[in-house]
């Protein structure tokens, strides 16, 4: 079981970490669009962003499915390529990543909605285009919301269980701690259940406290 | 050496309406006024950081902004050195990365000599490697210049340089502000309220009141809002 553990354990940070790095570049770039930009459109933007938070978990589950099965928009060509996503670990991580990418977008665009604009005009006048002064200013004075956001993003990847059950499934190849308390409690084993338990929330506990402090000092 | 400098436009923004009509040749345009008189939106508007209804800004030969040919070059590529009255130095950056920044995104303009000559200057060689917070008032303002000089600039906007100075810093940084006058030849538009200041560097007095231009002309000129 401990062997069972350590993988499960291993393969829900690996790929909750990958999901972070997914959604980093669209999260850091809705973030700034939203705080820095007045356009029409935005509030729905805005919204539609923020939906999943709301939503339940498996009707975003059944979106994914709409749009990455075989006969999806976005699964058709892949799979033509021979990328499969539905029922694989790519599912997990994409599940992760919808689901997370709101918490990231609003930790981020506070950071940004914090940073002088000051410094981005005055950094213009000095001869820096538009996207050298977010490389340069806006993205590492924002640096502590994002950080925090990226770790919020994180630590919902890693419990993440509605969207992930959908479509990725409990299989032992994709299997997360999050479904794999589901699947242990579900068969009786409830030893191996309550030390899932255990190891989900101390990961969490250490990625939530972190996102804090960067939060707090943002 | 003198430099025409055309600032015929006017700026809109909700009810204040700054309007000038000024086409001089000088070295060092000084911008007087009381608060709110547009001084500052003056310098914004020959930096680009303001929208503008129409006219002209030329500095040299180089035009800025002509609402007729539609010219209005970005801010990024108008080759200004801006230092606000509030400095904005990058509290990311040390003194060194500060300076640099401007030389970094100007490719033609800077040179290995030109930084030096401008850190020598300025008397900035000691503070490279210090944070910024970590500056006194006088070398955090002689950096915000020397930034702005490191860009090589058609024209260094000044906006009250040595207001937040005590007497003692001012008498020590107004040297240098000569020193750039009279070494490296970049036209100032400069915003003061010191009679001092303007009669040690500027050759031409543009007083505003209200977004109007109440008087122009050289420094020397006696007026009873400058004595």
């Amino acid at each position: 079981m401990t062997g069972d553990v350590l993988a499960i354990a291993w393969r829900t940070v690996s790929l909750a970490s990958l999901a972070t790095l997914v959604m980093l570049p669209p999260g850091i770039a809705l973030a700034w669009i939203l705080a820095r930009r007045q356009f029409p459109g935005r509030a729905m933007l805005e919204t539609l962003v923020s939906l999943p938070l709301v939503m339940p978990p498996v009707a975003t589950g059944l979106m994914l499915i709409w749009m990455f099965g075989r006969r999806g928009p976005l699964g058709g060509p892949l799979s033509q390529l021979g990328i499969d996503v539905m029922f694989t670990w790519r599912a997990v991580v994409l599940a992760g990543a919808v689901m997370g990418l709101p918490l990231l977008v609003r930790a981020a665009r506070a950071g940004f909605e914090q940073v002088d604009r000051r410094y981005e005009e005055i950094a213009g006048t000095l001869g820096a285009s538009p996207r050298r002064v977010f490389l340069t200013i806006s993205l590492p004075l924002a640096k502590r919301g994002v950080l925090a956001g990226a770790l919020l993003g994180f630590s919902r990847a890693l419990g993440e269980f509605g969207a992930t059950i959908m479509v990725a499934g409990a299989l032992p190849s994709t299997r997360t701690i999050a479904v794999a308390i589901y699947s242990y409690t579900e068969t009786g084993q409830e030893a191996a259940a309550t030390t899932m338990l255990a190891v989900s929330a101390s990961i969490a506990f250490g990625a939530l406290l972190l996102s804090n402090r960067f939060a707090s000092s943002a | 050496m003198p430099v025409p400098i055309t600032l015929d436009f006017l700026l809109c923004q909700g009810d204040f309406r700054l309007e000038m009509h000024e086409r001089v040749e000088a070295r060092v345009v000084a911008l007087f006024g009381p608060s709110g008189s547009g001084k500052t939106s003056v310098l914004e508007s020959i930096a680009g950081l303001r929208s503008l209804e129409r006219g002209e800004i030329r500095i040299g030969s180089r035009t800025l902004y002509d609402s007729g040919a539609g010219v209005d070059v970005p801010s990024h590529r108008r080759k200004v050195g801006y230092v606000p009255q509030d400095l904005t130095l990058f509290p990311h950056m040390n003194v060194k990365r500060n300076i640099l920044y401007g030389a970094r995104s100007d490719r033609d303009g800077g040179s290995a000599e030109g930084l030096e000559q401008i850190l020598s200057l300025l008397e900035l060689h000691p503070f490279l490697d210090r944070r910024v917070g970590d500056l006194s008032g006088g070398e955090r303002q002689r950096v915000a210049i020397a930034r702005a000089l490191t860009t090589a600039p058609l024209v260094l906007l000044l906006d009250e340089p040595l207001t937040a100075l005590d007497r003692g810093l001012r008498a020590r940084v107004l040297p240098y502000l000569k020193r750039i006058r009279d070494e490296l030849a970049t036209p100032m538009v400069y915003v003061s309220h010191d009679e001092a200041e303007v009669r040690a560097l500027a050759d031409w007095v543009v007083e505003l009141d209200g977004g109007r231009t109440i008087r122009s002309g050289p420094a020397l000129t006696p007026s009873p809002k400058i004595t």
